[in-house]
């Protein structure tokens, strides 16, 4: 459906993307009782640990392998040896998760081997579990360290082969990067309306979803328990949230055995829809009322809605996953997408996104295309507020990091109800701009030319392999 | 690259302008002042992180990190420098270097064409390159590139020096000075010279806080040539060097800068404070006598004086109704520098009581000034998390004042919490930032939330369910049970 496009040039202007490495780190914060660790300079960790206390607005235990000069030039395994040391020491983590950088990749360590030393040396460690994935900020993005970091966690931690010890009621759930924890809550409770436990790696719900404990923790608290990550194998079925996370289901099947599916999308009627069909037929379970109720209540939100969405023009610019989301559940209230900017060319899934072209490039192209197609609302994180002003158009909060808005956590866009009130919050945008009409609104007499709206993109289950 | 480095990292660590430097034998200062970084127990930004910070605020030229998108897209428009104009400096600018390019070696010929896009789309001034680890590491020699740029566009290109693995944030600050010493200053004659001209140093312009300094300065008919580095020009700083005195703003970042302008250019400095009453009107006193001393008129000291008793005693006037919220309330004051003792003065003036000032960034005078005014000066170096949420949780100290990195320790531990460092959202300079920071703080520190969530729920009350009686009698409320 739509070309990608990747313009020849010579750097960016106000980045789009944020790190691999990034993206890493919040994965592995996920995990009940851990600590993220940057291999590599320590700005690259202040910096990732700033963005990310912005946009939860939580304390983040991100640390540092603190390379300096000498380092970078006789290497870095001495100080990955020192850090964990020190991490354990200073904090006792239960979890320790590890992300190269682009400086320590530039010299070409062997990561994987120093830790295999470090870890025959250093016994104390051996209570600590602790995994690596290469995430060099030069490849990828956001994205692709996430699905990096939950792949690397799961071969190193899920114990191998399918078992059928515990409940037959376990099912597991891999979310994307850009689900929220009210997005895993709600995963969760429609998983639970089917009688089945959830294992959700990782578990941004639980960790990061505000919350004030009774004691001091310099770790993680919530998340992503180890034991249940090595019981994975228990699982009837594994959900994986996004075209990115494929690796890591395939990841997971091919330890386990355990059947994996991919949805691509989860934002309106007929990806919830599949969903809950998919729960039905893992569960055996009949669909309850209050899922029926659910999809009733979004049936008329879409009624209410789409005279607000019909026909408005807008541009989105999000990591690939999102922008597919978000454009397919536009497109089905028919409004019109006229500019999708997305960070890599990695995803499969560009190609079905529901626009003419899909655009690898950064907020400058966003902001440029989006003018040029008379886009009525602008749809990405926080730093397109700058486009936004120039332009004099509508913001739409969408993706990571939203530092200038209150409770992103707690905002949910998929199944039935997540869905119905992220369209509210869509039409109340477009409803609060309508204004009085004034004789001047009238001087072209020109009536614009209608066109048929053409068949939307149903189908979101991938096929894996 | 590494020569270059070596030999300016050798330079910056021979500060003679630095107390805490000339104290050190021979041998401990060849070692640097950077305490070296534990690994898995370090916090804090690097070297590109520093000279990001203090050259950012020119607000008309162009910055562009040569780099991995890492450096620029995480940390790109995450501060709140203001503008009186241009805003050519929030864009990100980036070289974006992908595997590619550092496999190939691309990477001075990609920097090379991004000045020039830069140039051609915005037309600025100047160009602001810095230097991060992986392109300083595969040896693309950025000051070359931007020679050439510099010939070719007719445009100055600034070249950084800022790999992150050279140092820590402080360490970066410096090298921005040395950019600006070494290639901006003094590249521009000033249209014309006032005999009280003068620039500040160290001074970012904080959510506007210069916009409560420079109408003092005006009020006294000193004219702010440079501002370095808060909503300034580039044409303003490249003409810097017309000053007569130099007001250094924060100790540790550019004494590298004001010393070296001491010694080329003959601009006596000193040491001053925008922060609190007293410090605000010891400054204007220091700024006017030694604008007296090199040659202007007599009359500015008495003016400077009229000034300071009709603002001392609007901004009091100003702080009275807060006098008796924030009377004998315990403040714990985590932060560094200048601030760790000009905002205690402030602080004590209206009878709050400091429990803990941090010194973890001060200098050996900064620490002086703590001693001097505090009859009983509780100094505290790093504090861990976990310490001081043990602090705040034991009720040792009413509210805590700090950078953002702070914050949810003090909020986690259902304390009231007030920023003063760069992610604030208010200005605290000068006479109206004082009263600005009081009110603030009596606004925090009297709000009712804080006493709501401290309450305790009802099923730590007591964990015994009462079955309600649906009788005809009247129920009693949580609060009487």
């Amino acid at each position: 459906m739509a070309t990608l496009l990747q313009p020849k040039k010579n750097g960016s202007i106000n980045p789009l993307k944020s790190s691999a490495p990034l993206g890493a780190a919040l994965a592995y914060l996920g995990v009940d009782g851990a600590v993220p660790l940057f291999h590599g300079a320590q700005g690259c960790t202040s910096f990732a640990l700033t963005l990310a206390v912005r946009h939860f607005r939580e304390d983040m235990p991100m640390q540092t392998t603190a390379i300096a000069e000498v380092e970078t030039i006789l290497g870095g395994a001495d100080n990955l040896e020192e850090a964990l040391v020190n991490l354990q020491a200073r904090m006792n983590p239960k979890f320790i998760g590890i992300a190269s950088t682009a400086l320590i990749e530039t010299r070409g360590e062997d990561i994987t081997g120093d830790l295999l030393s470090i870890m025959q040396r250093r016994h104390e460690l051996a209570r600590t579990a602790i995994v690596y994935a290469s995430t060099p900020d030069y490849v990828g993005a956001l994205e692709d360290g996430w699905a990096k970091a939950v792949t690397a966690i799961i071969e190193g931690l899920v114990v191998p082969g399918e078992r059928r010890q515990k409940s037959l009621r376990q099912i597991n759930i891999l979310p994307g990067v850009h689900q929220t924890a009210a997005d895993i809550d709600q995963l969760r409770d429609m998983a639970a309306a089917f009688g089945l436990d959830a294992v959700v790696l990782p578990d941004l719900s639980g960790s990061l979803d505000g919350h004030v404990n009774a004691e001091f923790t310099p770790i993680t608290s919530g998340g992503t328990k180890l034991e249940d990550i090595a019981d994975m194998g228990e699982g009837l079925a594994t959900i994986a949230i996004g075209q990115h996370m494929t690796p890591a289901a395939e990841a997971l099947e091919g330890l386990t055995g355990v059947p994996s599916t991919v949805l691509a999308n989860l934002t309106g009627l007929a990806a919830t829809d599949e969903l809950v069909a998919l729960l039905s037929r893992i569960s055996g379970v009949a669909v309850p009322e209050s899922l029926k109720r659910r999809r009733s209540q979004l049936v008329d939100a879409m009624l209410d809605c789409h005279f607000y969405l019909g026909g408005k023009r807008i541009a989105i610019a999000a990591d690939p996953d999102l922008t597919y989301q978000l454009a397919v559940f536009f497109k089905s209230l028919g409004a019109e997408i006229v500019t999708a900017v997305t960070t890599t060319h990695h995803s499969a899934l560009l190609e079905r996104v529901p626009a003419k072209e899909v655009v690898v490039g950064d907020l400058m192209d966003f902001e440029e295309r989006a003018a040029a197609a008379q886009a009525d609302l602008l749809v990405t994180h926080s730093h397109g507020r700058q486009a936004a002003e120039r332009l004099g158009l509508p913001h739409l909060r969408v993706g990571f990091p939203i530092f200038d808005r209150l409770g992103v956590q707690h905002r949910s866009m998929i199944g039935y109800a997540g869905s119905r009130d992220f369209l509210y919050e869509v039409g109340n945008i477009f409803l609060s701009l309508i204004k009085e009409k004034k004789p001047e609104d009238f001087t072209s007499a020109e009536v614009p030319p209608f066109k048929v709206q053409e068949k939307r993109d149903v189908g979101q289950t991938l096929a894996i392999g | 690259m590494g020569e270059v480095l070596r030999s300016k990292t050798a330079e910056l660590f021979n500060e003679p302008g630095c107390a805490k430097n000339q104290a050190k034998s021979e041998k401990e200062r060849k070692k640097g002042c950077s305490k070296p970084l534990v690994p898995g127990a370090a916090a804090g930004g690097c070297a590109f992180d520093g000279a990001k910070i203090a050259l950012e605020p020119i607000v008309d030229v162009v910055h562009l990190t040569h780099g991995p998108s890492a450096c620029e897209g995480n940390s790109w428009d995450n501060r709140h420098a203001a503008t009186s104009g241009p805003s050519t400096y929030r864009l990100g600018l980036t070289t974006d270097l992908s595997e590619l390019d550092i496999v190939m070696g691309n990477g001075e010929k990609r920097l090379y064409r991004a000045i020039k896009d830069a140039i051609a789309r915005y037309d600025p001034p100047a160009v602001f390159v810095y230097q991060t680890c992986v392109p300083a590491m595969i040896g693309d020699d950025i000051e070359a590139v931007c020679r050439h740029a510099a010939e070719k566009t007719g445009t100055p290109c600034i070249p950084v020096l800022s790999a992150g693995f050279s140092g820590k944030k402080n360490f970066g600050n410096k090298l921005a000075g040395e950019a600006l010493f070494k290639h901006v200053i003094g590249t521009i004659e000033p249209e014309y010279t006032t005999p009280t001209d003068v620039n500040i140093l160290g001074e970012y312009n904080i959510v506007g806080e210069i916009w409560q300094i420079k109408p003092l300065l005006e009020k006294l008919g000193i004219r702010l040539l440079a501002n370095i580095t808060g909503d300034a020009r580039y044409r303003d700083i490249a003409g810097a060097h017309r000053a007569r005195v130099n007001m250094m703003m924060c100790s540790a970042a550019l004494i590298n800068l004001a010393r070296q302008m001491e010694e080329r250019w003959g601009i006596p400095y000193f040491e001053g404070s925008f922060y609190g009453i007293a410090d605000t009107s010891a400054a204007l006193r220091m700024l006017a006598r030694m604008l007296v001393e090199r040659g202007a008129p007599e009359d500015l000291l008495e003016r400077t004086e009229a000034l300071i008793t009709a603002e001392e005693a609007r901004a009091w006037a100003r702080i009275e109704p807060y006098r008796e919220i924030l009377k004998g309330k315990r403040v714990i004051l985590y932060t560094g520098g200048v601030k760790s003792w000009s905002i205690v003065s402030a602080l004590q003036e209206i009878g709050m009581k400091i429990v803990a000032t941090s010194v973890r960034k001060s200098t050996e005078g900064d620490k002086e000034r703590i001693k001097e005014i505090m009859d009983d000066p509780h100094m505290v170096g790093s504090v861990p998390a976990r310490e001081m949420y043990a602090r705040l949780a034991n009720d040792e100290a009413d509210i805590l004042l700090s950078g953002g990195k702070t914050q949810y320790v003090g909020l986690k531990a259902r304390r009231p919490w007030l920023d003063i460092n760069q992610e604030r959202n208010y200005a605290y300079a000068g006479y109206d930032g004082t009263v600005a920071l009081v009110a603030e703080l009596a606004k925090s520190l009297s709000n009712p939330v804080w006493e709501e969530i401290r309450r305790p729920a009802p099923w730590e009350i007591s964990a015994d369910i009462v079955p309600l009686d649906c009788g005809p009698q009247s129920r009693s409320g949580v609060g009487e049970a």
